[in-house]
């Protein structure tokens, strides 16, 4: 992969210099006080090397994810900015890729999102001017030929590092690894993983990437989500779409008591690190704590992924 | 065809329960062949009405009539000598039928009488299922015949989206993921390789997008 870096991005820096990146994710808050988003990046900012905010996460309406971004960035943080295609038109989201480019943010992770049916707004529009793929286009296309959609010139084009995500577990598998190089195509240059809690049929996805030369064109951070209970591990394999967990993981946990399955599952959560990180071809690793920022640092430190690097 | 489906009952009482001549207004075309606002739809409808003004003791007169098309001036002029011997007129046509007829009949007060759904087919007895948006730009060459638009709830172009699930979509294990449709289809027609292809942004302006559309063929205007 080229060393070459294309953009300000502290991420892309990281990632072309040969480490291990660390990604996490905040959720911004259903109410208008910063301090909820920023408590969240104070108790991670040394652990991660750059944080996802989401946007309007299960289509639940939250304070916007552009905002909670700039509230990152002021505090000397990375953003990686989440846009879904849900809500917005191709007119807004070039305009909030511009916004985000006026406060200097330089990493972006294009989803569709989630059906608006999951959210408090059930009986509201969505939008899906443009799809996940094609929003990679954009936001390339804007900072590479320095345009918009329209043909017209971007005077200061955004230079965003651009990410997407992929679900190595979703059906039906025999197109992942072509879906992957799809998104490679489009214009992504990082990828965040759903979580991973397959590690057998994640590794057997990596293998296929790695036979097609993709992991040559795109870095993959793996996504990982600490079980807080048993519960949590049986919801997250009956009730979300797209997510594999294998039986082991859910015996594991509830082989122990209540109060110990919250520590089971940070146990199950490094240690699934310390596999992966010796699969060839991975490139970093997205903990998705949800809720539950304060245990990233843990994580982090008992996977061996801390100190962070500096980059200049 | 154009799906559609009854509207509650109380909903049509409550906007002709002031009236005392009401005609109501089948049509032979789609809203027939989906058991919405045919004849026989027409004649369960009336009885009911009349049932229920019976029962509240009002004198209310109830007629039925079913045209050819509502969607067509010849046969909506079949109810010129009659339409304004009514206080109003509840059609059982789509939304296009109810709408011919309130321009025919512009002084007198016509009400919808199912709601229209989407464009389908029968899928069995009693199922209808969507199968397109008239986005007016088919793209079904490039997508094995099945179409994203009207059958993914994302309207997403280059899918599956990370919600499809043993073939499913996300917002319910009943409706069948667009996508995985497309690629087993790819699959059977030996064109998988196709998969890989990104569908282009889409220009949206022959769509709902770009304003109320017309078809001009001067071929065949007389």
């Amino acid at each position: 992969m080229t060393t070459n870096v294309k953009t300000p991005s502290k991420l892309e820096k990281i990632l072309r210099a040969g480490h291990l990146a660390v990604t996490s994710e905040c959720g911004p808050p259903r109410g208008s006080d910063p301090e909820a988003i920023t408590k969240k990046a104070e108790m991670i900012r040394n652990h991660v090397d750059a944080i996802n905010i989401t946007d309007n996460q299960t289509s639940v309406t939250r304070l916007c994810s552009l905002a909670a971004c700039i509230h990152i960035k002021l505090m000397g943080l990375e953003p990686i900015l989440q846009m879904v295609t849900r809500d917005r038109n191709r007119i807004a989201l070039q305009s909030d890729i511009l916004g985000a480019a006026s406060f200097d943010i330089h990493n972006m992770l294009c989803l569709s999102g989630d059906h608006q049916s999951f959210g408090d707004c059930k009986q509201g529009q969505n939008v899906h001017d443009i799809d996940s793929m094609q929003l990679l286009q954009t936001v390339r296309y804007m900072r590479d030929e320095g345009k918009f959609l329209g043909g017209d010139d971007i005077k200061r084009p955004p230079r965003m590092f651009v990410g997407a995500a992929a679900n190595p577990f979703a059906d039906p598998f025999e197109i992942r690894v072509p879906r992957l190089a799809k998104k490679i195509a489009a214009g992504a240059e990082f990828i965040q993983t759903q979580c991973i809690y397959n590690l057998n049929k994640f590794e057997e996805w990596m293998r296929l990437a790695r036979e097609r030369g993709l992991t040559e064109k795109v870095f993959i951070l793996a996504g990982l989500t600490p079980m807080k209970s048993a519960g949590m591990a049986k919801y997250m394999k009956n009730r979300v779409p797209g997510m594999d967990v294998p039986d082991e993981v859910v015996k594991r946990l509830s082989g122990v008591s209540k109060e110990k399955q919250p520590e089971e599952g940070i146990n199950i959560c490094v240690e699934s690190i310390q596999r992966l990180k010796e699969c060839r071809g991975l490139s970093g690793f997205h903990i998705m704590a949800i809720e539950w920022e304060e245990k990233v640092p843990e994580i982090a430190e008992r996977a061996g992924l801390y100190p962070r690097p500096i980059v200049n | 065809m154009i799906v559609a489906d009854k509207k509650p009952i109380e909903e049509i009482i409550e906007m002709i329960k002031d009236y005392n001549k009401i005609l109501i207004l089948g049509c032979n075309e789609c809203v027939t062949v989906c058991e919405a606002g045919g004849k026989k739809e027409v004649g369960i409808l009336a009885s009911a009405l009349r049932m229920y003004f019976l029962n509240k003791g009002k004198d209310m007169k109830i007629d039925e009539r079913t045209l050819e098309r509502q969607c067509d001036h010849e046969y909506l002029d079949e109810i010129r000598d009659i339409a304004d011997g009514y206080d109003a007129i509840v059609s059982l046509a789509c939304g296009v039928g109810v709408q011919f007829t309130a321009e025919q009949y512009f002084s007198r007060p016509v009400y919808p009488g199912v709601n229209t759904c989407f464009l389908g087919a029968t899928e069995e007895r009693g199922l209808w299922t969507e199968r397109c948006q008239a986005c007016g730009k088919c793209v079904l060459a490039t997508t094995a015949g099945i179409c994203p638009i009207s059958r993914c709830a994302k309207r997403i172009l280059n899918g599956p989206c990370g919600g499809s699930s043993n073939g499913k979509c996300e917002i319910s294990k009943e409706l069948a993921c667009a996508w995985h449709l497309i690629i087993e289809r790819l699959k059977a027609l030996g064109k998988l390789d196709n998969y890989e292809k990104l569908f282009p942004i889409k220009d949206w302006s022959t769509d709902r997008a770009g304003g109320p559309r017309k078809v001009i063929r001067e071929d065949v205007q007389l």
